[in-house]
């Protein structure tokens, strides 16, 4: 089943420049793979279209289930240049928890929040 | 031996009495403030130019010592604080005048100094920009300030020279929160491996509450105790540099693994290897274990050595931005708020406004996540109407408030406004980045 993102990790964005960083963490080990699989740095530029203008990096560190996006050109030109309410981006790591994810049936219980038990 | 740090601040705006409690029952041997943004400097130094009243410090420098000295004193904690920004000795004479108020005369206190870079200098350094690659003349705009990331060691020497208050200017965030680390557990300032540790935990301690439970909460999903009663943290650091990330007992908020590693990768990129001006840390080969409620250790964090450059941080005026907003509720709202739009993008057609960029939002529906916004499922009930345009000069930004006063009578029906309350237009100043030999710095230590 494809579930959105909120249900299987938790983020939290960072700015620095015109940098958005957005860290993106399993709630459970055993997420993390599918998360390595589908979220890539492609998918995450396209989902913020028009958001992010330049490219998208992906650091990833398994051991702590955690995938970490650096995206260029995330903030309208840098904190005090933007024209966005939220020049900070602070809410931009909320955006990154729509995206869906496909998992398998059986993880169903384990899901956070809304989707659990779907 | 273990070391007690707390933190009393992650920024100019950050609340005060988290860091009253930290020094009342936290048992702190140092409480650590940092309350300096990327922009802070270039705000204070065209304060500076403007307004001879301005001291060049943290302008809650009183409320912060008053909140916290009693206890410190009677604890004897000490503290290191960037309070300075382009003032430390004036912030730390401050501070000596509030010790004295409360009795202590014979408390050393401490100013360093040393990473405010003239623009003769800076320009004599040749140094390229970060962003661009080009020289520091390709800068657009004025350049109002230039100022190093300074690292841990000159506080260290503060401290070891006997300071109990150590106020800096522009020193990088973790730097505040190892220096106590070098100096209590004997550290050199070349020992990689102890220094990246203890820089990955002064990480966690500098933004205070987002690790405590603080930029955290999402209902049904990371749920908060108490979110109101949030406290700062505290590091309790061992000799390796290890340490137990808590709290304050009775407080809200929360220590757990998932506070952690959010707090860990915030404001990171290449997680293997984070420049400090003191160390190169790497965060991938950190241990996150549970020792029991709002008490989690953070080990095996790696370091490598200490690059050749620091950081400088320039800013340079570019211009202005003008911004307003009126607003909309009931049917309709939102086809009320589209005509008001058109209006004004016709209206500024009109007037010619001379503009680098124009943006017109809706609170409600597309303000935050702009172009990536769902289309509303249904007729959103309320929606705000903001207006903000990028120009050269001031003038032209105040064009935006007065078009958006005239929408109170020559717009859209049901057109709600507030009268203008406030100056409607701020400075722009860009910030830009460049590397400088380590050399090139001198950190001077003065004692008030």
């Amino acid at each position: 089943m494809r579930v959105p993102l909120r249900a299987l990790a938790h983020t939290r964005s960072g700015d620095k420049g015109d940098i958005s960083n957005i860290v993106v963490v399993a709630y459970e080990p055993e997420f993390y793979a599918a998360l390595a699989e589908q979220l890539t740095p492609a998918r995450v530029k396209a989902h913020f279209k028009g958001v992010i203008n330049g490219a998208v990096e992906r650091y990833e560190v398994p051991r702590l289930g955690v995938l970490n996006f650096v995206a260029h050109g995330a903030l309208g030109g840098g904190v005090s240049r933007s024209l966005c309410l939220d020049n900070y981006g602070k809410a931009l790591g909320a955006a990154m928890l729509s995206v869906e994810i496909e998992i398998p049936d059986a993880w169903s219980p384990r899901l956070r929040g809304a989707n659990q038990g779907r | 031996m273990t070391v007690r740090i707390g933190a009393g601040a992650a920024w100019w705006g950050d609340r005060i009495s988290p860091a009253a409690l930290n020094a009342a029952e936290g048992d702190l041997d140092y409480l650590c403030f940092e309350t300096m943004a990327e922009a802070t400097v270039s705000a204070a130094q065209v304060r500076a130019r403007r307004d001879p009243s301005f001291k060049g410090y943290d302008t809650y420098l009183d409320d912060r010592m008053r909140a916290v000295l009693p206890a410190c004193i009677n604890r004897g904690t000490r503290i290191v604080s960037n309070q300075g920004w382009i003032n430390p000795i004036g912030a730390a004479t401050r501070a000596k005048e509030l010790l004295a108020e409360h009795g202590i005369t014979n408390w050393k206190v401490a100013a360093v100094t040393g990473s405010v870079i003239s623009l003769d200098r800076l320009h004599a350094l040749g140094a390229t920009l970060m962003e661009t690659g080009g020289p520091i003349s390709s800068i657009p705009g004025e350049i109002v300030s230039a100022e190093a990331y300074l690292g841990a060691e000159p506080i260290a020497d503060a401290l070891k020279a006997g300071a109990r208050i150590v106020i800096t200017g522009r020193v990088a965030d973790p730097s505040i929160f190892l220096a106590p680390m070098m100096v209590e557990h004997g550290w050199s300032a070349h020992d990689a491996l102890r220094l990246g540790q203890g820089s990955g935990i002064g990480h966690l301690m500098e933004c205070g509450a987002q690790v405590t439970g603080g930029y955290f909460a999402d209902p049904g999903y990371k749920d908060v105790s108490e979110p109101w009663n949030l406290a700062f943290p505290i590091a309790e650091v061992d000799a390796d540099g290890s340490a137990v990330i808590t709290k304050v007992a009775k407080t809200g908020g929360a220590v757990n693994r998932q506070t952690i590693l959010e707090q860990m990768f915030y404001e990171v990129h290449d997680p293997a290897n984070y420049i400090t001006p003191d160390v190169v840390v790497d965060f991938t080969s950190a241990v996150i274990e549970d020792k029991g409620a709002n008490r989690v250790r953070v080990s095996g964090i790696g370091g490598k050595a200490r690059t050749d450059t620091l950081k400088v941080s320039i800013g340079a005026q570019e211009g202005f931005i003008g911004e307003d907003m009126f607003f909309y509720a009931g049917p309709g709202a939102l086809e009320r708020a589209q005509l008001a739009e058109r209006i004004l993008r016709e209206r500024f057609k009109i007037i010619e406004i001379k503009a680098e960029d124009i943006r017109i939002d809706f609170l409600g529906v597309n303000a935050i996540h702009g172009a990536m916004s769902p289309v509303p499922a249904a007729p959103p009930y309320e929606v705000a109407v903001r207006v903000a345009a990028r120009t050269k000069t001031r003038s032209e930004a105040e064009k935006i408030g007065r078009e958006v006063d005239a929408m109170a009578v020559s717009g859209v029906g049901h057109t709600g406004k507030r009268v203008p309350h406030a100056d409607r237009v701020r400075e722009v100043i860009g910030v830009w980045s460049a590397l400088v030999p380590r050399a090139a710095l001198t950190p001077q230590i003065h004692f008030v």
